[in-house]
């Protein structure tokens, strides 16, 4: 389906470490990401998921490899400052990503950034606000809020910069189903390209086309694994045993 | 734990521009805290009176407010008066209270009451991203008014992490008592909420970069230039510096 759509992200044999360790977070990876592409990825603890997000927006440098962006190839801070706004990453903790004392505030702090006026800025915002069903948010102050809340609220940041793509860092991690229920209907009525990490198959077989994994520092595309579930019947009962 | 009580409300004050606000309240503190004379001072607190009342503060949350500075009061009245030399008023034993130190708790007193009250009235009454964007019409450089917003946005995420280590060792059986266990237990702590909290100003700024942030700092916030901004201003100013002049005739 996305062979021949234009490729947004393009990472090539990257390589990461981090500072005063020889493990290899990234070793010798290589993904594409191409437009109307819904990819998931799930893989360990500490496989390096992060890390790829943030080296894909330009926060690791790499020790070797290329990073093409928007078919630009990415070299120098300068680089990746003017394609940042055109990738939306959505941090693992809301509360890293949500600095300024109101929601509105908040949301308003990237349009600002990329040169808005203050009503079109106002308005952007409230129109994000309002897609994502928590426009009576707009005055609150961000600590104060729930997680779930402080979640949609992130989001609704960075949608507010109109991104053409989404990197999206476990959204649902320690949230509840209503939660991850309404972010699912969010996701799917996006009509962007968006790459999702998560630990739960069910939110990612409901989200994306393809789930990819993680090991070693490498990616591993479905094509190599295949994530799914078995239903079955246990003749124990209730009593608990283990499985083989 | 940072609880924004006065910023709600529709009294003249709220709807005042920031920036003449901080100005008129630095402008008011200054002179009350340079004032020497008591009925002067009484003037001071007149006024802030006055300024609470336009800004309809309620006398049970300023009381609150006003707690912590009634302690400190407290101890100035008891040390004062009794340490300062000069005229005798009454003495008991081997205490002595002096009239100089009398009238000197008394004029820190208003002073003191007259400045908080001044900036309840004028300051605790906006958002703070208002005093951010005053600060910055002010010409207030960006970083210091970033650290006053970063600070007040992330004063509750590091307390609530040293809340959630210090249950966590708690749970662990941790009693604190003053022996060398406990010390070094509370200095872990601190340790570790430094680490965590340089490493989440490293992750702020990350996510910063990544919604556009290049170091300007723009603000949505929008006060009308009403008439009533220039005639509290004018006012305030006018007492402020009439004050000043009656207290230079007095001295003269």
């Amino acid at each position: 389906m996305s062979t021949e759509q234009p490729c947004i992200i393009k990472l090539e044999n990257i390589s990461f470490s981090y500072p005063g360790s020889r493990i290899k977070v990234l070793d010798d990876l290589s993904l594409e990401i191409k437009k109307g592409d819904k990819i998931g990825m799930m893989a360990p603890n500490g496989s390096g998921k992060t890390t790829l997000l943030h080296t894909i927006m330009g926060l690791c440098a790499p020790e070797k490899g290329n990073i093409a962006v928007f078919g630009n190839p990415m070299q120098s801070e300068k680089d990746f400052s003017s394609i940042r706004s055109r990738i939306g990453l959505l941090f693992q903790d809301s509360d890293d990503q949500l600095f300024c004392p109101t929601v509105l505030d908040d949301v308003a702090f990237g349009p600002l950034n990329l040169g808005y006026s203050r009503q079109q800025t106002i308005d952007i915002s409230r129109e994000v606000l309002k897609n994502l069903g928590i426009e009576e948010l707009e005055k609150s102050v961000t600590h104060q809020l729930s997680g779930g809340q402080k979640r949609l609220v992130a989001l609704s940041a960075v949608l507010a910069m109109s991104p053409e793509v989404l990197l999206l860092d476990e959204p649902t991690a320690g949230l509840d189903t209503n939660f991850k229920q309404k972010l699912i209907q969010i996701l799917n009525e996006l009509d962007i390209s968006y790459f999702v990490i998560s630990h739960e198959f069910d939110f990612l077989n409901s989200v994306t086309d393809r789930i990819f994994s993680m090991e070693k520092g490498k990616i591993l595309t479905d094509d190599e694994i295949h994530i799914h579930r078995h239903e079955h019947v246990h003749k124990h009962g209730k009593h608990p045993h283990v499985h083989k | 734990m940072l609880e924004n009580t006065f910023a709600s409300g529709s009294s003249p004050v709220h709807g005042l521009n920031p920036k003449i606000r901080i100005l008129v309240s630095l402008f008011l503190s200054i002179a009350a805290a340079l004032c020497d004379n008591l009925i002067i001072a009484l003037g001071y607190l007149f006024v802030s009176f006055c300024l609470a009342g336009l800004a309809h503060l309620t006398v049970k949350q300023v009381i609150k407010r006003l707690k912590p500075l009634f302690w400190f009061l407290v101890m100035i009245w008891i040390f004062l008066p009794l340490t300062f030399r000069g005229e005798i008023v009454f003495e008991y034993w081997i205490f002595m209270a002096t009239w100089p130190g009398i009238l000197l708790s008394a004029k820190i007193t208003l002073k003191s009451i007259a400045i908080l009250l001044i900036f309840s009235a004028l300051i605790a009454t906006m958002p703070i991203a208002s005093l951010g964007s005053g600060l910055h019409r002010l010409k207030v450089p960006d970083k210091m008014v970033f650290l006053l917003l970063m600070t007040y946005r992330y004063i509750a995420v590091i307390q609530s992490e040293y809340t959630r280590l210090l249950r966590a060792a708690k749970f662990r059986g941790f009693k604190p008592g003053t022996n060398l266990h406990s010390y070094k237990t509370y200095a872990f702590l601190a340790g570790m909420l430094f680490v965590r909290a340089s490493l989440r100003a490293r992750r702020v700024y990350q996510a910063m970069l990544c919604r556009g942030f290049k170091e300007k700092f723009h603000t949505l916030d929008l006060y009308p230039p009403t008439i009533l901004n220039f005639i509290f201003f004018g006012v305030m100013t006018l007492i402020g510096t009439g004050l000043v002049l009656a207290e230079w005739i007095w001295i003269q």
